[in-house]
């Protein structure tokens, strides 16, 4: 299984973080760190697996955002590779062009993808539009339209 | 009241702030509004509030006082609320806090609700922070809804089914029935995560196993059809479809076929379909291409399908993609054990990969060049792993240099090459390596009676070159203290220096900064030893009277073939030494002279600590003239009684 999904910038700032086995604040706190340290540090041509501790760590930067997942050893690294871009695929679906900005200012519509995506460390649904027309959807049961859809002038 | 600021618009505010300082001032603010807003218990504005305070988590500030407004919301009947509100609790809550138990019911309820995205919801959460009680609570729900025709909910009960497995295994039995028709089905997601369902329960339950071990036939049909279907648009990733899918199902196949003949049969041809249909320009392919490989690798399959998987791991490493060579190098790793011969083959490309820009590359490489070195190819294997050593990055060195020691041990063609392939790694790597590693090092020396010559030359040499390779050092201080004779008597190759020259290069190492206390002791040490071997023996008296009387830690070597303490009148008292695993101090003994005509004895007290408990022996050498006449007298007590030691 997948263990945890984090989103960070390139300076560290945390974008979103998905945990898929209970932890103690403070432990996830410690582990963000260590990630975004690691992660930050590799050189640009490396490749784009890492270990640490018992786990094996994918990490990808798209644009400003690096995603980082990390999954058990008997895991599959490229699939894992191709579970991050379905993810960012999703997000510019969705967003159209999604860049870092959609993610920091709808941060929770970013979760309510990737809940459709994945659960419990698993993948949830294999099909793109499967995902899209669910949160299109649920989109529409909000009662609160103008509030959840509105964009701000950046 | 006003109504509380926006999410978006706060999102906007804290990010103008330019410090710190001033973000946390406008987060303490906006908290100790929405602490108001709370305790008003304000319907309308909750979910607002509830959502600002998940940022703000986000960026690191406590929001544990959002737990109970987090399960107001999943009460309500708004769906925005109680999508927030779901959200908060898997941000929040977790199973420590005792407060996750009051959502059970909600999540109960929500279960059935009309509404599939709430029950959707519900599963959601439940699948992913849903404790061992609320597990054991809602299971049957969970089972319910495993059997509904609703392909959307049915697909979320299945991983949510996984999830109550994982934390209650004793209830796997009560999903089994619900089980029957999953692989029927014909919609992806839910095929996906029933066969991640599966896949659980096999793996845990040696009876859902065999149980389970009937569906290899639907699952190959399964895995046919995606391969040989055309395009498919919903599930196409690059002209594969379904990826996710495929990989998934050869995972359940590699669990069902791994100690079964007849199921590994079954599934052979549909693995070496895979194995060369597969397109293999984009990392997708390549993805399906390592499961199929890891797959064959651990089941029964046979050798011609072995050695297939083999040769695309072969052909992984000369990909372009780093990603690929690395889980080449990886894997390869994992079958060099079993498939010896079939890996030996790439040992060339494998070796090349050494010389990889990518970190994480050149240390798998490194891992299974070590795998691969045996008696035929220790010579230009060797070769490759030097030159490795040589350039390498300083993370490498030690494992390298460890690397090569053990090789060496096991397949050195020559007990000079031997003693030459230590000496590169002394010469080119010698600080980095490990300390276990120096009276190991000393141990094979003293065993190759015939080079000992030729070593104490060569170590010589280097000592003229370089003194600041610590462990370097101190095998070849021992070795001149131990062969000094052979040193200097002109049974080397070389012009042999003189006695004066090598207690300069000794006593050149006792002052020099580089030097740690452990090499100064194995240096001193040396020149004692020398002192029955060379005949410069003031000179040595004087040495060894300046560094004992100074608080220099005597360093005393315990290795048993060749040591031994000088009762050396001239010594004070001597500080604590330092060794391996005694410590010894040797007090001042009881007089300088021993009486004549036995009319007396002198004693010295030596305490001896020896934590690791190991056995004692001494080995006492008297040296001394008797009418003119050096006269030198060896004695060994080997038979300290047990409780001295034990």
């Amino acid at each position: 299984m997948m263990r945890f999904l984090l989103l960070f910038s390139r300076q560290g700032k945390l974008r979103l973080q998905k945990w898929f086995t209970p932890m103690a604040e403070r432990e996830k706190k410690k582990i963000i760190r260590d990630m975004t340290s690691a992660v930050l540090a590799r050189q640009p041509r490396s490749c784009n697996f890492l270990h640490w501790k018992d786990l094996k760590i994918i990490y990808k930067r798209y644009a400003s955002l690096y995603f980082c997942l990390a999954i058990e050893d008997q895991e599959n690294e490229l699939l894992a590779l191709e579970v991050i871009h379905r993810y960012v695929e999703l997000l510019d679906k969705y967003f159209g062009n999604v860049c870092e900005l959609d993610i920091i200012f709808n941060f929770e519509k970013a979760y309510f993808i990737l809940d459709e995506f994945l659960m419990g460390g698993e993948i949830q649904e294999t099909s793109k539009q499967i995902v899209n027309r669910c949160i299109e959807s649920s989109d529409m049961l909000q009662e609160t339209m103008e509030e959840y859809m509105s964009k701000p002038a950046f | 009241m006003p109504a509380p600021i926006r999410l978006r618009e706060l999102i906007r505010t804290i990010r103008t702030a330019r410090t710190q300082a001033e973000e946390r001032e406008m987060i303490q603010k906006e908290c100790a509004a929405i602490r108001s807003s709370f305790r008003e218990e304000d319907n309308t504005y909750r979910c607002r509030n509830v959502a600002k305070l998940l940022y703000m988590h986000m960026l690191g500030y406590p929001a544990h006082f959002g737990q109970l407004e987090c399960l107001k919301l999943i009460a309500s009947q708004k769906f925005t609320d109680k999508r927030i509100g779901y959200l908060g609790a898997m941000l929040l809550l977790d199973e420590r806090q005792d407060v996750h138990l009051l959502m059970t019911n909600c999540i109960k309820n929500d279960l059935n609700h009309s509404t599939q995205y709430v029950q959707g919801l519900a599963l959601c959460t439940l699948g992913c922070m849903g404790s061992s009680e609320m597990c054991r609570d809602l299971a049957g729900e969970v089972e319910k809804l495993l059997k509904t025709s609703n392909s959307y909910l049915r697909k979320k009960a299945a991983l949510c089914a996984v999830h109550v497995i994982r934390k209650v295994p004793e209830l796997m039995e009560m999903f089994l029935p619900a089980t029957k028709n999953l692989l029927s089905e014909k919609n992806h997601g839910v095929l996906h995560t029933s066969v991640v369902l599966l896949t659980e329960m096999c793996e845990r339950s040696p009876d859902m196993l065999a149980h389970f071990r009937k569906l290899v036939p639907q699952l190959v049909r399964i895995l046919k059809n995606l391969i040989m279907s055309g395009y498919s648009p919903e599930h196409d990733v690059s002209g594969i479809s379904d990826p996710f899918l495929q990989v998934r199902i050869l995972r359940l196949l590699r669990i069902l076929g791994r100690s079964d003949d007849d199921s590994s049969e079954a599934m052979n041809d549909i693995l070496a379909q895979v194995a060369t249909n597969t397109e293999t320009s984009k990392n997708v392919g390549n993805a399906i291409l390592y499961e199929t490989v890891l797959t064959i690798m651990d089941i029964k399959s046979e050798s011609g399908l072995r050695v297939l998987a083999i040769n695309i791991l072969g052909r992984f490493l000369l990909n372009n993609d780093k990603n690929i060579r690395y889980v080449a190098l990886t894997s390869l790793l994992k079958t060099v054990q079993t498939d010896h011969n079939a890996v030996q083959r790439h040992r060339s490309t494998i070796v090349d990969c050494l010389k990889d820009l990518d970190v994480s590359i050149k240390r798998r490489a490194m891992e299974l060049s070590f795998a691969l070195v045996n008696g035929n190819n220790i010579r230009g294997m060797m070769k490759e792993l030097l030159y490795f050593l040589d350039s390498c990055d300083p993370e490498f060195k030690a494992d390298c240099a460890s690397g090569v020691f053990l090789a060496a041990e096991k397949y050195a063609p020559s007990k000079r090459w031997h003693i030459d392939t230590i000496m590169r790694v002394l010469t080119t790597a010698g600080s980095y390596v490990r300390d276990d590693s120096v009276p190991n090092l000393i141990q094979l020396i003293t065993n190759s009676v015939e080079m000992h010559a030729y070593t104490v030359q060569r170590l010589y040499k280097a000592l003229l070159d370089d003194i600041s390779q610590q462990p370097l050092v101190q095998v070849a201080s021992w070795c001149i203290g131990e062969y000094g004779d052979l040193l200097v008597s002109g049974q080397c190759e070389e012009e042999e220096p003189i006695q004066d020259e090598v207690l300069d290069v000794l006593e050149g190492l006792l002052v020099s900064n580089l030097s740690t206390p452990v090499t100064r002791g194995y240096s001193l040490t040396a020149i004692m030893k020398l002192s029955t071997r060379f005949t410069s023996v003031n000179r040595i008296k004087k040495v060894v009277s300046i560094y004992g009387s100074t608080s220099l830690i005597l360093y005393c070597c315990n290795d048993p073939i060749s040591s031994w303490i000088s009762f050396n009148f001239h010594l004070t008292e001597c500080p604590l030494s330092v060794c391996q695993t005694f410590q010894l101090q040797l007090l001042s003994p009881s007089s300088n002279v021993v009486p004549a005509l036995n009319q007396g004895t002198v004693t010295q007290v030596i305490r001896v600590l020896n934590p690791q408990k190991q056995q004692l022996r001494m080995r006492i050498k008297l040296t001394y003239t008797l009418k003119g006449s050096p006269v030198q007298d060896l004695a060994e007590v080997n038979n300290f009684p047990p409780q001295s030691w034990q």
